[in-house]
């Protein structure tokens, strides 16, 4: 098992043509994902060769889902269109989008978000870099030589850290690593992932990456304390980090005394889950749960 | 992006908000005109971002024009907790009945929009919330419907506005939504949002955030930065853009992904305590390409700080394998030249990670330590920098 993403997923990519949209896809479909199609009003009809595969280019979400029974789609449209394919990704009532663009105005992700709810769709992002269930599927731009499959979930605002994370743990392996994303508004929390990986049965524990702004670690705090029971490790960046000023990520910024490093560090550990002070201390802690 | 007082005041002007005649001046002189123009009596008001301007002697009233310029000599120049005054804004003087609170703001927990206002205005907010919650009415705002007058009225309602302000400020809470998300806004804060004797309702201070991300829909945005205050070398990196942000210390940082380059800056913190307090110089993320030039652009923004001793660069190979990295810091090396003339500590780990180190090794830089470990790394480039 893994969580949202399987070997049975069936990805089309929102603007594949582009030369990000071109790129991934083809890394995405060298790690075995199932890539049925791509989706671009201009190019419908056309086919995009990737190595010996051909695919599909099909003019909507909608009939690119009709045809290739796809259900999840990976987003690499530009800031300025991002909203609009969202919107037409959850209208088509796709299981999953995955936003990787970076840069959507928050005004754009909050209304795509609002427009979500009540919907079928599950948004990952943005500003994300997706999500991989190793071995089965992957979807978005996380490299998939990092690791391979294994116990250990892991969900992160920070993509290099879930790289980093992947990497140190790369021999224990992982059931599913979500880059939940940086941005202020983002689709699928942590509280999300917590949940989904408490429920899977492959998955034995969870890596928590958080960074400064907002409460959403805080709040992943109470939740984990009334309902995970399966050990999870934290860790969280941005302790040096000064106030009112954004560290590159659109939502890392420290406003006032709140959405601090420090905060963030002890409401997790009042939950018991045990923080490490550096990505290699937190990947020790792990290894001191699950062995090897 | 923060906006200056006179900023938002325009912005809210713009977009049909009632607020007091006035202007910005940069000199005595110019804030003696504006006073003469609005002949009134006026209030000079230090323009910088930071609150608590009034205590710290930054807000003055004015009964004439000759006595605005000399409130303006005063004010200009002042230290407010840190910031500088380099303008005053002078506005018509407005006594004032009662004042009112009113804002939009994103509410990043509950990833909506939220309108709070109160008739308990001109206080610090904050410390109302905390204190008087009952007084703050707070509504949800739905991204997808927005504030119309019946939306404006359900919130102007739950913070219980006098009968004879309602429907200015049911048309003022439209307005302000206007610009909220015309604008995209992150924040419009109207307090004090003020009765005058005469009745009427004005906005007379407002703070205002735009959301940076959305600068290519509004072209007029990047006039407001405020270029001033920059600081030269987050200018110089704004310039190539580089994502960088000054701080206190003296260890340059170079890495890729956000998260990392944060992690990086607090491992090197962790491993200065060692070293008398060493601290990390810079935030720098040159993003998953980490080409040669970008890493030449960097390393050459980091190497004219001063105060930086040593650099860290942290690359983690996802996307870009560690060869491609070690053959970017080889010939970011070669383009500086002489310009390089602090030690760098690397950390490479990843993909292809052998080969990269094996290119480092073989450059054989004499600037150039590989370290293995991010913490061991770390703990060097601190070492260096003691």
């Amino acid at each position: 098992m893994s969580i949202f993403l399987t070997e049975n997923s069936k990805v089309i990519v929102q603007g594949i043509t582009g030369s990000e949209g071109r790129k991934h896809t083809a890394r995405m479909l060298a790690s075995g994902t199932a890539v049925v199609g791509g989706v671009n009003p201009s190019k419908a009809g056309q086919t995009v060769d990737f190595d010996g595969t051909s695919v599909p280019v099909f003019g909507t979400v909608a009939e690119a889902m009709k045809e290739t029974g796809a259900d999840v789609t990976v987003v690499f449209v530009p800031p300025k269109f991002a909203k609009g394919a969202v919107l037409e990704a959850i209208d088509a009532q796709i299981g999953m989008a995955v936003v990787i663009t970076e840069g959507i105005p928050v005004h754009d992700s909050t209304y795509f978000w609002a427009h979500a709810q009540g919907g079928s769709t599950r948004i990952i992002g943005p500003n994300c870099p997706g999500l991989i269930s190793p071995g089965r599927s992957n979807a978005g731009i996380i490299p998939a030589n990092i690791t391979q499959a294994g116990k250990i979930g892991l969900v992160s605002k920070s993509g290099t850290l879930t790289y980093q994370m992947m990497y140190e743990l790369r021999d224990i392996g992982f059931s599913t690593a979500v880059g939940i994303g940086g941005d202020p508004v983002i689709g699928t929390t942590h509280i999300d992932c917590l949940q989904a990986f408490q429920d899977d049965p492959e998955t034995e524990a969870i890596v928590m990456i958080g960074e400064i702004g907002g409460d959403a670690e805080e709040r992943a705090a109470d939740f984990i304390k009334a309902n995970v029971t399966k050990p999870v490790v934290g860790y969280v960046a941005g302790f040096t980090a000064p106030e009112g000023k954004t560290m590159g990520h659109a939502g890392a910024i420290v406003s006032g005394s709140a959405g601090t490093a420090q905060a963030k560090q002890e409401a997790l550990e009042a939950a018991g889950v045990k923080v490490g002070k550096t990505p290699s201390e937190t990947a020790r802690l792990m290894r001191e749960i699950v062995g090897g | 992006m923060d906006l200056f007082e006179y900023q938002a005041r325009d912005l809210l002007a713009s977009h049909g908000v009632p607020v007091l005649p006035g202007g910005v001046a940069e000199t005595p002189e110019q804030a003696e005109a504006i006073a003469r123009e609005i002949s009134a009596p006026v209030v000079v008001k230090a323009q910088v971002k930071v609150g608590g301007r009034g205590k710290a002697g930054g807000v003055k009233l004015a009964d004439d024009p000759e006595s605005a310029k000399a409130r303006a000599q005063d004010i200009l120049g002042l230290d407010i907790k840190g910031h500088i005054t380099h303008k005053v804004m002078v506005a018509q003087a407005s006594d004032i009945a009662e004042e009112y609170y009113f804002s939009y703001l994103l509410d990043r927990s509950n990833r909506t929009f939220l309108a709070m206002a109160s008739v308990e205005g001109g206080v610090e907010i904050e410390t109302l919330a905390v204190e008087r919650p009952e007084a703050l009415a707070r509504i949800p705002v739905d991204a997808s419907v927005g504030v119309d007058a019946q939306k404006a009225a359900e919130i102007v309602d739950a913070a219980g506005f006098p009968a004879e302000v309602r429907d200015q400020v049911i048309a003022i809470a439209v307005q302000l939504w206007d610009v909220f998300s015309k604008e995209d806004a992150t924040l419009v804060e109207i307090n004090p949002l003020a009765k005058a004797p005469d009745g009427t309702v004005l906005a007379l201070d407002a703070k205002v955030t735009l959301d940076e991300n959305a600068a290519f829909r509004h072209g007029d945005h990047d006039a407001l930065e405020d270029v001033a205050a920059a600081d030269p070398l987050e200018a110089a990196a704004k310039e190539k853009g580089l994502n960088y942000v000054k701080l206190e210390g003296e260890v340059g940082i170079i890495g890729n992904g956000a998260g990392l380059v944060m992690s990086t800056l607090d491992v090197v913190a962790y491993a200065g305590e060692e070293f008398g307090g060493v601290r990390p110089a810079n935030f720098l993320d040159i993003g998953g390409g980490a080409s040669a030039q970008v890493m030449a652009d960097g390393l050459g923004v980091i190497l004219s700080d001063p105060s930086v001793k040593s650099v860290f660069v942290n690359v983690f190979g996802g996307i870009t394998a560690c060869d491609a990295v070690a053959d970017g810091i080889v010939s970011a090396l070669g383009l500086l030249g002489d310009e390089a003339t602090k030690p760098l500590v690397v950390r490479l780990d990843g993909n292809n990670v052998e080969e990269g180190r094996r290119i480092l090794a073989e450059a054989a830089h004499p600037l150039v330590t590989v370290v293995d470990t991010m913490d061991g790394a770390a703990r060097r480039a601190a070492e260096l920098a003691a």
